[in-house]
């Protein structure tokens, strides 16, 4: 094992140095370093041409900048812009920024895909299935500057303009979602015609009794959930949660995440109007975040009698899911503070930018802005990881159901959620897993239009930046990111893939 | 690529199962190989509209406008039955509005009609149905050069280093490696910075020999297994040259990865190519592209929406079809993937095969 990772990221390093040295010189013959001042009429043109050719060592041909430029590299100094900048600070801040936009996209796309990815695959050639093929086929082929452009019109300036003033959705768009609710349902869940019809009217019917109270408690304005909802959230998750990992006869394991979600309940009110106001500070959350996952542990293993670990898993996640309608809860609660702040001025979805300037307020109002300028450029990122990991997702879950063990645990009698959970589920994401990892690695990278659409100063802002100017130095830190992060995700892919299939050796 | 393994007919002791095979056998009796993979592609009713479609608007875009062709001091150049071309500037008429109506007279509307400027003018005056047809044309010439390239390219080093394994496999992965850990959006950039400005067929080569790294992958992978098969040790034996038991012996055989990925390479090669020209680094002025034709107009979506939903509009219609023709390509070549046939025709021949036997 350590000597095939060893092999592995030895000859890393070999291809990297190839590949930067293949960009370094492509990048520095696309173009003259020197064009803005050639073309100025500075009076000390000369001199200026001089400092920089003198600053960015031009004298030098670039093949041989090039051991120029990885010389200081191994010193930790990514070199200066040509207007003289440090390319490390700028680096540095472009990759906080970056990271922020793709890291919850990423986690989205994949918990959204591989829902959906299994969904359709458990439902072969239903018209739901059909439907997300098309869908996903459609999102395939979208250009995402196109739809960056249709996000800003649609969502933000539209949802603006609804919440301008006394927003109310109309009756016929509440039809609308009710109608789609239904359909869904009822595509989802299995039956004869009469158990559709019921579960298209049961789901049609509280979709649209939801949104008619909605409306009447003027949830837009004040958006929240209050105790109740994020009481039905936990016992639901509980619930939910348990029927899913361990199947409810598991006594154990639903009282477990019943008594976490009450738990949770117990704890609402100290915390939405006590604890919360000493956070201050985003480690404090994450910290918090790990208490909750540490007590639900503590509560799984204390109830889980012989079998733990089930028990601990589903009281885990049934904290986690708790915690956060709590913690929603307390980021909705400040939503009217923050769209009607001097600085928003009631058009709070933002359509540029990664924050606004000057905002004043809690790590609550904070959260709430980072949220309304995250929330098109990820819908954008989704749009496309969605599909991919839709399709294989079905492709791998119809793949391992067809498999000869599956038929054995039907034929010895488990029952249809033992069967998809335990025994196809699990090897369904080895190859899912693998492919999740080398999509990491590139998304970095790829980037670079949805944050050129949505004006966020991240990565992708550097390497055009950079490139535009014929700047090796940014560009280069760019693409060494980039490519490290491709090549590390392969390596991670490599070793989950050989730790999950015990048949793959590496040597 | 056989069609038999998984059906032994007999052997099954299910109703289901026979019932099963019997459908299958009897789609493919007597039937050779490409008429097998041509009746499953036509049965894929999704990759058969879209190959409608797809046709359609190649035969629309190359003869609306006529088409003009220039690299390296070779030039086509035809006319097109379109009133306009994509550089003319006829005056704005109704501020630029769209006179292509489909709305029928009785529901107060024009009626069909297309009018002079069926999809709209710009600012200045651009017929925008001329300019999109322009760049339409751009995106089939990428997406065909982008095609025959890197497929070729790819299959070559795929099929070298899969057949001839050891130093020259490590050398050609290598290289592949460093291929594909530089991004395709960066090095589309930087090279279309440099050469963007000599038209779309010089961008569609550069682009076609950076992108072939994940063919060549798939392809190497297909021929080290094709290679330990019989059939080529009986070439060997028979005395052919490694050319021709790698050309007339494998790859043959390993067509439908090749033909599937090229599909979808080609979808990707259209998009990469509009947002490179989005982005500024595609076709450069006076040429247009269906990318640019976007990025120069998202300003003015709220007053002049049609400049942006006609290119949007043609470019997903063409990655579009070339994906469902993909998927329909991928369902014909794949011999483990079956049609699930419907309850009743299960039944159906579960009853025939049980009065046969």
């Amino acid at each position: 094992m350590a000597a095939f990772v060893t092999r592995r990221l030895i000859a890393s390093v070999f291809v990297l140095l190839a590949a930067t040295f293949l960009m370094y010189n492509l990048i520095a013959l696309s173009g003259d370093p020197l064009r803005d001042l050639r073309e100025s009429n500075a009076p000390n043109k000369e001199q200026l041409i001089e400092s920089r050719i003198k600053l960015l060592r031009l004298d030098v041909i670039p093949p041989l900048r090039y051991f120029l430029w990885i010389g200081d590299l191994f010193r930790g100094d990514f070199g200066v812009t040509v207007q003289g900048r440090s390319v490390n600070a700028l680096l540095e801040q472009a990759l906080g920024s970056t990271l922020q936009l793709v890291t919850i996209a990423t986690v989205v796309a994949i918990i959204l895909g591989l829902t959906v990815g299994i969904t359709t695959a458990l439902r072969q050639y239903s018209g739901y299935d059909y439907s997300v093929t098309f869908i996903s086929f459609l999102f395939f082929s979208l250009p995402i500057f196109w739809v960056a452009v249709l996000l800003k019109q649609f969502v933000a300036i539209g949802f603006n303009d609804f919440l301008e003033d006394d927003p109310q959705l109309p009756a016929w768009l509440i039809g609308v979602f009710a109608l789609l609710a239904g359909l869904l349902w009822a595509s989802i869940i299995p039956g004869a015609l009469r158990r559709k019809a019921i579960t298209f009217a049961v789901a049609a019917g509280a979709t649209a009794s939801m949104l008619v109270i909605m409306n009447l408690i003027q949830w837009f304005t004040y958006p929240g959930l209050s105790i109740f909802g994020v009481a039905i959230i936990g016992i639901g998750a509980a619930v939910g949660l348990t029927a899913l990992i361990t199947g409810l006869k598991n006594r154990r394991a639903l009282y477990a995440s019943l008594a976490v979600a009450g738990l949770g309940l117990a704890l609402y009110f100290p915390f939405q109007f006590g604890i919360s106001f000493s956070i201050t500070e985003w480690w404090m959350l994450t910290a918090l975040a790990f208490l909750t996952v540490g007590v639900s542990l503590g509560i799984g293993w204390f109830m889980g009698g012989v079998d733990r670990g089930p028990v601990m898993r589903v009281a885990a996640f049934t904290g986690v899911i708790t915690a956060g309608a709590i913690a929603l809860d307390r980021f909705m609660m400040v939503w009217d503070d923050y769209s009607s702040s001097g600085r928003i001025r009631d058009r709070p979805i933002a359509t540029i930018g990664s924050s606004t300037p000057n905002l004043e307020g809690s790590l609550w109002v904070e959260g709430v802005d980072i949220y309304t300028h995250l929330l098109l450029p990820t819908i954008a990122l989704i749009l496309i990881s969605f599909a991919t990991y839709t399709r294989y997702s079905r492709a791998s879950l119809l793949e391992v159901m067809n498999q000869d063990y599956i038929r054995t645990a039907r034929a010895k009698g488990l029952a249809e959620r033992t069967v998809v959970v335990r025994h196809a589920f699990r090897n369904a994401l080895i190859p899912i897993a693998t492919i999740v990892a080398c999509d990491i690695g590139g998304i970095v990278g790829g980037a670079v239009i949805t944050e050129t659409v949505f004006g966020w100063t991240g990565m992708g802002q550097l390497f055009q930046n950079g490139l535009r100017a014929t700047d090796p130095n940014p560009v280069m830190a760019f693409f060494l990111v980039v490519g490290s992060l491709a090549i590390l995700f392969n390596l991670i892919a490599d070793l989950v893939y050989a730790s999950l299939d015990p048949r793959i050796r590496v040597s | 690529m056989s069609s038999a393994p998984d059906q032994k007919p007999g052997s099954a002791n299910s109703g289901v199962t026979d019932a099963e095979n019997s459908i299958e056998l009897k789609e493919i009796e007597g039937l050779s190989q490409s008429q097998i993979v041509r009746r499953r592609f036509f049965r894929h009713r999704g990759a058969v509209v879209s190959m409608v479609v797809l046709t359609f608007i190649v035969v629309l875009a190359f003869s609306a406008v006529g088409f003009d062709f220039a690299v390296f001091g070779f030039a086509i150049k035809t006319p097109g039955w379109w009133q306009w071309t994509w550089t003319a500037i006829p005056t704005p008429v109704d501020g630029g509005r769209p006179t292509f109506s489909l709305i029928p007279e009785w529901l107060g509307g024009a009626g069909l009609a297309f009018g002079p400027h069926p999809f709209g003018q710009d600012e200045i005056g651009r017929d925008i149905f001329a300019v999109v047809m322009r760049g339409t044309q751009q995106s089939i010439v990428i997406m065909v050069v982008v095609g025959l390239i890197a497929t070729t390219i790819g299959t070559v080093i795929g099929a070298v280093s899969g057949y001839y394994r050891g130093w020259v496999d490590s050398i050609l992965m290598r290289f592949t490696d460093v291929i594909i850990t530089i991004p395709l959006i960066v090095i589309g950039a930087v090279l279309g910075l440099a050469f963007g400005n000599l038209g779309a067929f010089v961008l569609a080569i550069i682009i076609g020999l950076f992108t072939w790294t994940g063919l060549a992958r798939l392809v190497r992978g297909e021929v080290l297994s094709l290679r330990e098969r019989e059939f080529v040790d009986a070439a060997r034996v028979a005395g052919a040259t490694d050319r021709r038991i790698i050309f007339k012996h494998i790859l043959p055989n390993a067509i439908g990865v090749i033909i599937v990925n090229t599909t979808l390479l080609m979808a990707a090669a259209i998009l990469l190519e509009t947002a490179l020209s989005f982005l500024g680094y595609g076709v450069q002025s006076p040429d247009t592209s269906l990318g640019k034709i976007i990025s120069e107009n998202q300003s003015a979506f709220a007053t002049r929406p049609w400049l942006f939903w006609w290119p949007g509009l043609f470019i997903i219609a063409i990655a579009l079809c070339i994906n469902f023709i993909g998927d329909g390509l991928r369902d014909a070549f794949d011999p483990r993937q079956k049609r699930m046939p419907s309850a009743r025709a299960l039944a159906r021949a579960g009853r025939d095969a049980k009065n046969g036997s």
